[in-house]
């Protein structure tokens, strides 16, 4: 059974039709992807999904749950956790802060458990807690970033363009720690311009184009395809 | 001795102005918007306050307490009705309304209250068994005096800032309320409610404005529908001179406007007004952010 199903997502900004009938559905345990040029519309689906937008018509079923009409503040309740687009750490907060806003629907008393246990993922993040999250370079705010999202024990991690802005370097460490997360159980929806990394550690793949899913399969098959080749992979 | 009596009166002015002001730059910080009724809600915990000691007769003490609580529960008020729908509108449209907001109040209390000044009894001064009134003590041989007023008023704005700085350093609530004040969005994916930390802050504000109303007209004993408008509009002034946004600007700032007027005072009190909003144009023609303000910074 998915954990994750949408069902025809039709989102609107004004009267621009930006995801015009999307479907796919993300199983326990796997880490789908969902790769697409700029604008394709990727991003719209995640917010949508989180709650930050909402959709014309179609469902976003949540462990079992219809999302619509739950408040965005109340989507991490339900065990979905978003890094968005651009990390978004909280600048002016030190690194502990960040991580604390991140268990804010946890008790008290679990917090400091889990913060050691994002500290033992990120040792970086340790050696730099006391400090405000604008100083850190680019792929530590998005360790941060995903270190905050892990915070709330999420049943799903959606991961909104990690690599974006990254060196080539720190992008591969990213893509590491998300084979990592995934290998320690967690599952994962991973948004990404960068299909070649995104594919290769996807157990499967949709392809947006411009507001349509126009192919779908597993991440070696979509990786063999010719049009992904071409469109993405650069022939 | 005149200039360090002046030093202190300018010191107890410039302590109502950053209690004014901590109000101001919370809302503005949170909520990213102008209260201009701040002012008003001033007056209005002025009235309840004098209503509840001069024509009841409570102790001060009860009449700051219900200051504060009806300051408090307008403040919630004013933001669900007025601000909160217009969460996602222009700015400019946010700006008007609270310009709205504090003529109603206003006008409001002019209806109500009527225009005639009422005489506000000092809170901070007692009788003695001898029918004496106290509301000073002399220092150096009767060469200084200081009101209780004056003293109770640095001492309250103290503790408030102190309070307000580990509120928001170290409670989830405070914290939450900086996570807001930087990004709304985000916070809202951390399973922060915007709508309630914003009206929280509020609350914050007023109640902090429902002290400034008893510390103010326990100081000028005066009481009319237009008494908060220019300490809010002061009190903004200090906010933007410290640094819009800064908790300690706001108290820095406003302690300096204070100071600043009350000597400009000395030399001519005609023009007092216009040397503070001097002050205001020149900070801003040089540092644009305010004396600790933040220079905006985007990392992508």
């Amino acid at each position: 059974m998915p954990i994750l199903k949408v069902t025809d997502l039709h989102v609107y900004y004004g009267s621009i039709h930006a995801v015009k009938g999307v479907s796919f559905e993300v199983n326990q345990g796997e880490i789908v992807t969902l790769i697409g040029a700029n604008g394709a519309g990727k991003s719209t689906v995640l917010n949508t999904i989180s709650g930050l937008l909402h959709q014309r018509s179609g469902t976003v079923e949540f462990d079992g749950k219809d999302l619509k009409g739950v408040a965005p503040h109340k989507v991490i309740r339900h065990g979905l956790a978003q890094v968005p687009e651009g990390r978004r750490v909280f600048l002016q907060m030190t690194v502990q802060e960040n991580l604390e806003m991140g268990a804010y629907t946890r008790p008290g008393g679990e917090i400091a458990g889990s913060i050691a246990g994002v500290y033992e993922r990120f040792p970086r993040l340790k050696e730099r807690r006391t400090q405000v999250a604008g100083t850190l370079s680019g792929g530590e705010q998005q360790m941060l970033a995903m270190g905050r999202a892990l915070m709330s024990k999420p049943k799903l991690l959606m991961l909104d363009e990690p690599s974006m802005g990254l060196a080539p370097i720190l992008v591969e460490q990213i893509f590491d720690i998300i084979r990592e997360l995934h290998r320690s159980g967690t599952t994962i929806l991973l948004v990404e311009q960068n299909a070649q990394a995104a594919l290769a550690i996807a157990d499967r793949a949709y392809v947006l184009e411009t507001g349509n899913i126009t192919l779908s399969g597993t991440g070696a098959e979509l990786m063999e395809s010719d049009s992904v080749r071409k469109a993405y992979l650069g022939g | 001795m005149s200039i360090l009596s002046n030093l202190i009166n300018g010191i107890s002015l410039g302590s109502v102005y950053a209690i004014i002001a901590l109000g101001y730059t919370m809302v503005y910080g949170i909520a990213k918007m102008l209260n201009f009724a701040h002012g008003d809600v001033i007056m209005v915990g002025a009235y309840v306050s004098f209503f509840a000691v001069g024509s009841f007769g409570l102790p001060p003490v009860v009449g700051l307490l219900l200051s504060v609580a009806v300051c408090t529960v307008l403040g919630i008020v004013i933001e669900g009705l007025a601000y909160r729908p217009l969460r996602q509108a222009p700015s400019l449209a946010v700006l008007i309304t609270a310009i709205g907001v504090s003529y109603f109040l206003q006008n409001s209390a002019l209806l109500l209250w009527k225009s005639d000044t009422k005489i506000f009894p000092n809170f901070f001064a007692y009788t003695d068994a001898a029918g004496e009134t106290h509301n000073s003590i002399s220092l150096f041989g009767g060469q200084l005096t200081v009101t209780y007023v004056a003293i109770f008023t640095v001492v309250i704005c103290i503790i408030i800032m102190l309070g307000l700085t580990w509120f928001t350093g170290r409670t989830k609530l405070g914290k939450a309320m900086r996570a807001c004040s930087e990004d709304k969005g985000a916070a809202q994916l951390m399973g922060i409610n915007v709508n309630r930390t914003i009206s929280m802050t509020f609350a914050i504000g007023s109640a902090l404005a429902g002290v400034a109303a008893v510390l103010l007209c326990s100081a000028y004993q005066t009481l009319t529908p237009t008494t908060g408008s220019m300490p809010g509009i002061k009190a903004f002034t200090a906010a933007v001179f410290g640094g819009i946004g800064s908790i300690p600007g706001a108290f820095l700032g406003g302690i300096l406007l204070g100071v600043i007027e009350t000597f400009a005072k000395v030399f001519n009190t005609q023009i007092s007004d216009a040397v503070v909003f001097a002050v205001l144009i020149i900070i801003l023609l040089v540092k644009p952010s305010g004396l600790l303000g933040k220079t905006s910074r985007e990392k992508v």
